[in-house]
This record gives C-alpha cells, sequence and structure tokens, in this order.
C-alpha cells in the first residue's frame, strides 16, 4: 500500500479514528490499537471544576500517532480560530481538523465560515483539514486556500448512512490536488471500502466503530476493510467509477466575452 | 475580586495569577488551556499573567469527539 503523505508527514494507516462515544476509555484505547490507526481526533470542552477530570490524553496520546483535534461546537470562523488556538495549546499541535456547523439539527458544515477560518489559519501556521459538504467547487477553493486536505462528508455526522455523496466524491477525487479524507457518516466496514476503491486517500470513522456492539472487532474490521479499499484502487478495478458530465440546458454562449 | 470561570463567578485573591489558579483547582497536567477575555493565555506567561477583576476567563480540556 502507497504511504499516505499530509503535509509532508508519512501515514502508514489510511484510516483516521474518531474518540467519540466511547463507553470507556478502556474500551478507545484497545479499539485504537486494534484499529492501527496513527490519526485520532479529540475535541475540547468546558471544564467542570467539580468533575473528577482524568487525564484521557493518557489513553490517546502514544508515539506514532498523530492527535487532530477538533474544532466541533464552534459556529464561526471566529470562534473557530478561538477554538483553534486554544487546541494547539492544549494538544501540543499545529494540526487542526476544522469544523464549524452551527446548526445543532444536521450539523451540517457552514462552507462560507469553514473557507475563512482556512484562510485565517492557514495564515497562522496551522495545518488545516477541513470537515466540509461534498462540494467539488468548494473542496477546490479550500485547496487553494491551502487546506492540507478536503474532508467531504458521506453523510451527516453520527447517521451511519454510508456514502450517500458518491457522486460528488468522485468529481472532489477527480479533481483533488490535496488529500481527500472522507468524514461522517460512514457506517460500516464495506462503505470505508468502497469509498477507498474509489479513490479516497483515507477516511475517518467515529460512531460507526464506537457504538458497535464489540468496538474493538469493528475497529479491525475497518482496518482491514480500509486496506483492502485501498489495496483494490491501487490495483485498478476492472469496473471504473461511471463517468459522467454536466450537459447544459442553458445557452453557454459568451455574453461576458464577446 | 470577583471573576468569572467557564460563566461561573468566582471570587480570587487580589495577585492571583493564572498559574496559582491552575494550581488550586484539580487540572489534568496535559490537555488544557486557559483564556482569559476570549485571548488564550500561553502557559509560558501562566506564572506572571495576573488576573483582573472582572476578568472572563475560560478553562478548556480535552475531550472525546470525531
Amino acid at each position: 500500500m502507497e504511504k499516505l503523505i499530509i503535509s509532508g508527514k508519512e501515514f502508514n494507516s489510511r484510516l483516521f479514528l474518531g474518540t467519540g462515544k466511547f463507553s470507556s476509555n478502556a474500551i478507545m484505547a484497545e479499539a485504537i490499537k486494534a484499529s492501527e490507526t496513527q490519526m485520532v481526533t479529540m475535541a475540547m470542552k468546558r471544564i467542570d471544576l467539580n468533575d473528577d477530570n482524568d487525564d484521557m490524553l493518557a489513553h490517546i496520546a502514544v508515539p506514532g500517532i498523530q492527535l487532530l483535534p477538533n474544532t466541533s461546537g464552534t459556529r464561526n470562523a471566529e470562534e473557530a480560530v478561538f477554538a483553534a488556538k486554544m487546541s494547539r495549546e492544549a494538544f501540543g499541535t499545529n494540526w487542526l481538523k476544522l469544523e464549524i456547523h452551527p446548526d445543532p439539527r444536521y450539523l451540517l458544515p457552514d462552507p462560507v465560515e469553514t473557507l475563512k477560518a482556512t484562510e485565517m489559519l492557514v495564515k497562522e501556521g496551522f495545518v488545516v483539514l477541513p470537515y466540509c459538504q461534498a462540494d467539488p467547487v468548494l473542496c477546490k477553493r479550500l485547496a487553494e486556500a491551502g487546506a492540507a486536505t478536503v474532508m467531504p462528508l458521506a453523510a451527516p455526522i453520527g447517521t451511519n448512512k454510508g456514502l450517500r455523496t458518491r457522486d460528488f466524491l468522485n468529481i472532489i477525487i477527480e479533481e483533488a490536488t490535496v488529500p481527500v479524507i472522507v468524514d461522517a457518516g460512514i457506517g460500516v466496514p464495506s462503505d470505508a471500502a468502497a469509498a477507498m476503491e474509489i479513490g479516497a486517500d483515507a477516511v475517518l470513522v467515529n460512531t460507526a466503530i464506537s457504538v458497535a456492539g464489540d468496538p474493538v472487532a469493528m475497529a479491525s474490521a475497518f482496518k482491514k476493510a480500509v486496506e483492502a479499499g485501498r489495496e483494490a484502487y491501487e490495483a485498478g478495478p476492472a469496473i471504473q467509477p461511471a463517468t459522467f458530465q454536466a450537459e447544459a440546458s442553458s445557452p453557454l454562449t459568451a455574453f461576458l466575452n464577446n | 475580586m470577583n471573576v468569572k470561570i467557564n460563566n461561573e463567578t468566582a471570587n480570587l485573591n487580589e495577585g492571583t495569577t493564572v498559574a496559582t489558579l491552575a494550581g488550586s483547582r484539580n487540572l489534568p497536567e496535559r490537555g488544557i488551556a486557559i483564556a482569559i477575555n476570549n485571548e488564550m493565555v500561553p502557559r509560558g506567561e501562566w506564572a506572571v499573567r495576573k488576573i483582573c477583576d472582572g476578568d472572563d476567563i475560560v478553562i478548556l480540556k480535552a475531550f472525546c469527539g470525531g
């Protein structure tokens, strides 16, 4: 399997793991091990001074794993930049999963604020991996703004609905100048394999593993699916993704340039 | 003096620094960031940064998330 390179850093694993919703830190740590992931996402929250504030990083911050703090909970670029600076301080890394979703019902990323925040954070020296809609035009704009990858969604966060955006993912992958990480909505290992077969560079999985009956076994299953999908892609599938292109329904006559 | 810590009112002694505040609470060793009035205070400045009356302090910690 070819190595994945993001911002000059090599990864052997193409499975990124989210740490939300595990029933315990011990199971999370076992799942991380079973997945053989080298990129793990984390969030931040306001501390409750009355809580028993354990050191959860002890379960995650192990050699060989790149921490990828997210900006979940932010609603606009300004809040995301604040969260990014806090996470750089807390986690000691300038890598960042930028996610701005102002609407709690569908948790869909705000494209305008995400692009704006990407521009600001790249200038501040962050390695920005923006979570975004599976919008090929937006993905190009994010890459032009200096994003290290794009992370288009397969389906809304936590829904396990699979590759609902597949046709758009095909376009994004075809046109990509940075690695494409399919994030959110992947429900079962076959979804992850399918994403890899069409040429995604990696997938990010959380809920499908953390709420599985046996999260550790499921992490192992996803590892195999991602490897199989990538190997299949590199082997050159006999069936290529159906290619198509838009057919204009309005005249494309040049009324702007004579 | 009165300040806000994560939206709750707290009373601190005059001259309290960020480092004293952090030391007086049961904070984890790692995965913590502190901001005053929406400005992150780097850990290297905790010992010298004095907290002022009315400051709005936010303490964040690492948490699980995807």
